[in-house]
């Protein structure tokens, strides 16, 4: 299990005075105190780990947030900043000494641009909402991490969230202009603004993925982009990972980028055919979903030269859609996945561990391996144009040693994405959850580095200090 | 004066530890082709990473390049070239207007983060960094990010080493995503636009779902070095041949309301988009000074009237987001363009102006003390005796 640093005594002797000098900045119903009324802010999306923090506050400005902040500071508390409380990598998951700022409350679109192409949005403000407010004109916010509906885009900012679509529009760093943040010293900063190049040096790339550790974020300008005219999928089944993984690089080597290249192993296929019987091919080892954007003649042109392309791998079957609806019938297992893997197994992890392509088939026969091993059952759907692995590792908590075993296998992959020239997160984020494998990636120069620009904007690491660094031996 | 060029990794690192042991700062540079820019660094001594060059990994199946620091653009862009590939971000070469020879490097390109008219639709270069290796100010090397396309692991230090201008550390070998390059593509020119119809008409075509990869105003001044004479509006497509086709005859009609326009097919328009890249179109005067410009793109037609006005001439990039000025190098002028900047938001860089002013004068805005502070505190978290390019983007840092 994960170690928390120990809490500092003198906070929580204080924790009275502390709710009452946050009460006198937040007013209303807006700083929460009572033990029942701290238990949804216990966890995060990795509910494997609890702890009650010692109190939340739900600022709805970001003066507030920069008076709590400058209270934090003047009296040493510690601060965890939380959006929806998504993370997978336990990034919002609270510490028994620290205040807990959550943005929830701060979900306004303050403006739409359409001219100049962006929007600027209070950080809690979902990611789906604010494609919601520019679809009527045909635009959308490109990045869309599964979690999309409940996620806030400071969430996606802190976490340099992806997506599906990453490999055709990027991740979130490549579709940001600007963001207001607050410093632990309480001072305002605008960073960037609806301009693409900005001077000195790049906080807008620093802070985006600091996974809350340097600044809180208030409000995020974002890119708006022009959705494309349609868009259209086919699917292709192969014999063995090894030849899916060919036609993958077959298709990024022929000058294609498909605006989706989703890779489905056979335990996969198989689990999202049972929940969803979405006809995907039963027997094939593994399966790739492709879809291309453009008119209709264009996605002919494009789809027919994948097919091409997918027949010179032997294929077992090949299924390019003709219309929307054929589409949306290849792409119903593929979003049932969640839905699918959580119905045949109580428990499961879902890794984050990215590889290089070429690496692909021997790196999954090797997770095979390892699951055999340790007498777990692992399924992968990913998006493959990128390498993101998202192994998911199925377990029964309930079980202790399987628990062990399945912490230990999560692990045994990222070490393996990591030693196959890739890294422990694609999209995730370190939090809590990798946080103690940061070695594997990293030398312990590299790390103290890390740890003094950290330090740069929080002298007395009170923002978010139990992520991404592993702890330093008592002092 | 006293210059070192070492071959390798380690040569970079002995001679930054020699350098942080004596407190001796560094001018650090590649081939220094972009030298004149922003502020002169304060050091005796030189550091070039130019012959620590070479190309370490290229995996066109997986969009993937790698080269050390010193690397020359052109090595680069041939050998991509020969896979149908290319730089996304499609890096001005400034060689001409800043007076220099000699080709840029790959760690020059990076430090720099100056992007071509690419930019508006497939980001900086800062955008498709996904690893480097450098030197910090004390000698230790770090390295930043991988070689896959998708990594949030501990901060990324990528993009703050990216247009850093060597003041953090050295960079010596730098991986980035690469792309196809296009089969074909074509530029849809309207004539005679004034800028904010212009910039209007190019909001429309990038507003699109057309893929347009270009999109830039070149007043009569800009325009007749393409032979014009009257303003040129150009969007520019890069796809398949097909799609080129397709697209580019959609956005003709849908700039119908701004008037007739023409097809500029493949090699005029490859001509035209290199010299808006390359500022080639900007008209320059031996002694005036250059500043480029990024601003909210429907507030660049206003920056460029009132630094016309002013006396300067220049046009419009990125939609009118970015813009390329040249004039008389006085602190008039200088203070019509920074005030317009200030009024419609954006920032600034001073590319090219005399000795003088360039040492004494701020060559990009100033941040507010909070922001300057943080600045100055990064900046010591990796280089604490400050000995790398000191002075070079702000006084004292």
């Amino acid at each position: 299990m994960i170690k928390l640093p120990p809490p500092k005594p003198e906070v929580l002797a204080r924790r009275d005075q502390i709710i009452a000098g946050l009460r006198e900045l937040v007013p209303g119903d807006g700083v929460i105190g009572d033990t029942l009324r701290l238990r949804p802010y216990e966890t995060d999306g990795l509910a494997i780990y609890r702890q009650p923090p010692l109190a939340v506050v739900l600022p709805e400005t970001t003066e507030q947030v920069a008076a709590v902040l400058r209270f934090c500071q003047a009296n040493g508390v510690r601060v965890v900043p939380r959006g929806a409380g998504t993370s997978l990598s336990g990034g919002a998951l609270p510490l028994e000494d620290a205040v807990v700022v959550g943005m929830m409350r701060m979900n306004a679109i303050l403006d739409v641009d359409f001219a100049d192409r962006c929007a600027t949005v209070q950080a809690g403000v979902t990611n789906l909402a604010i494609t919601g407010a520019v679809a009527d004109r045909g635009f959308f916010y490109a990045p869309d991490p599964s979690s999309q509906l409940a996620c806030m885009i400071g969430g996606n900012v802190n976490m340099n969230s992806g997506g599906a679509h990453c490999l055709k529009y990027g991740v979130t760093a490549n579709n940001l202009l600007g963001l207001r943040v607050v410093t632990i010293d309480g001072d305002i900063l605008d960073i960037g603004g609806a301009h693409l190049d900005a001077a000195g040096y790049d906080w807008l790339g620093l802070i985006t993925g600091s996974e809350g550790m340097l600044v809180i974020v208030t409000e995020v300008t974002v890119r708006i982009l022009r959705a494309a005219e349609g868009a259209r999928a086919m699917l292709a089944g192969f014999r063995s990972n090894a030849v899916a993984g060919a036609c993958v690089d077959a298709v990024i080597a022929s000058g294609i980028i498909p605006v989706a290249l989703e890779f489905m192993d056979r335990p996969a296929i198989h689990a999202c055919e049972a929940y969803a019987e979405a006809g995907y091919p039963m027997d094939a080892a593994a399966m790739l979903i492709i879809e291309v954007e453009g008119a209709e003649a264009e996605q002919d042109f494009l789809l027919g030269r994948l097919a091409e392309i997918c027949r010179r791998f032997d294929p077992i079957s090949l299924r390019v859609a003709t219309t929307e609806e054929e589409s949306a019938a290849i792409w119903k297992g593929r979003k049932g996945a969640f839905g699918a893997v959580g119905r045949i197994t109580p428990d499961y992890f879902c890794m984050d561990g990215v590889i290089p392509t070429s690496r692909l088939p021997e790196t999954l026969q090797r997770i095979g391996e390892m699951a055999n091993d340790a007498e777990l059952a692992v399924c992968n759907i990913f998006p493959a144009g990128d390498g993101n692995l998202h192994p998911r590792c199925m377990f029964d908590a309930n079980d202790a040693v399987q628990f062990a075993r399945a912490e230990k296998l999560g692990a045994d992959i990222l070490k393996l994405c990591v030693a196959m020239g890739g890294c422990l997160t694609g999209e995730h984020g370190v939090g809590i959850e990798k946080r103690d494998l940061m070695g594997v990636q990293f030398s312990s120069g590299e790390l103290d580095q890390q740890r003094r620009i950290k330090t740069a904007f929080d002298p007395d690491w009170l923002l978010n200090p139990a992520k991404v660094f592993p702890l330093q031996p008592a002092a | 004066m006293n210059a070192a060029a070492p071959a390798d990794e380690a040569g970079i690192a002995a001679a930054i530890g020699d350098a942080y042991a004596a407190r001796e700062p560094l001018l650090v540079q590649g081939a220094g082709t972009k030298a004149a820019m922003l502020r002169p660094a304060q050091a005796a001594r030189t550091l070039s990473t130019v012959n620590c060059s070479g190309i370490t990994l290229y995996s066109p199946g997986e969009l993937v390049f790698a080269a050390r620091a010193g690397t020359r653009l052109a090595d680069i862009e041939a050998t991509l070239a020969a896979a149908g590939q290319h730089m996304i971000a499609e890096p001005p070469d400034f060689s001409e207007l800043l007076g220099a020879t000699g080709g840029q490097t790959l760690g020059g390109i990076v430090a720099t983060n100056l992007s071509g008219p690419r930019r508006i639709a497939a980001g900086a270069v800062r955008d498709h960094v996904l690893g480097v290796r450098a030197v910090n100010g004390t000698g230790e090397v770090i390295h930043s990010g991988g070689r896959v396309l998708k990594n949030v692991t501990g901060l990324d230090l990528c993009k703050l080493l990216a247009g850093s201008q060597g003041t953090l550390a050295v960079l010596t070998e730098i991986t980035f995503k690469v792309l196809p390059a296009p089969e074909d593509s074509c530029s849809v020119v309207l004539r005679g636009l004034e800028p904010p119809e212009a910039v209007a008409a190019l909001a429309a075509a990038i507003g699109s779902p057309f893929g347009v990869s270009g999109a830039a105003y070149l007043p009569p001044s800009a325009a007749a070095r393409l032979g014009a004479h009257s303003s040129l509006t150009l969007a520019r497509i890069e796809d398949f041949a097909s799609s080129v086709l397709y697209r580019s005859e959609r956005i003709r009609t849908l700039l119908g309301e701004f008037g007739r326009s023409e097809i500029w097919p493949g090699d005029a328009s490859v001509a035209a988009w290199d010299a808006i890249r390359d500022a080639s179109v900007l008209k320059t005067e031996p002694d005036d000074a250059v500043w480029r410009v990024s601003v909210r793109p429907s507030r660049g037609p206003d920056v460029l009237q009132a630094a016309c006005e002013a006396g300067a001439r220049g046009y419009l990039d990125w939609a009118g987001g970015l813009l390329m000025l040249a004039g008389a190098a006085t602190e008039e002028l200088h203070a019509a363009i920074t005030d317009a900047v200030r009024r419609a938001g954006g920032v600034w860089w001073v590319l090219r102006a005399p000795a003088a002013w360039r040492a004494n004068a701020a060559m990009v805005p100033p941040e507010v003390p909070a922001l300057a502070a943080i600045t100055r505190r990064v900046k010591a978290a990796l280089d604490p005796a400050g000995i790398l390019n000191p002075g070079r983007m702000f006084a004292g840092v």
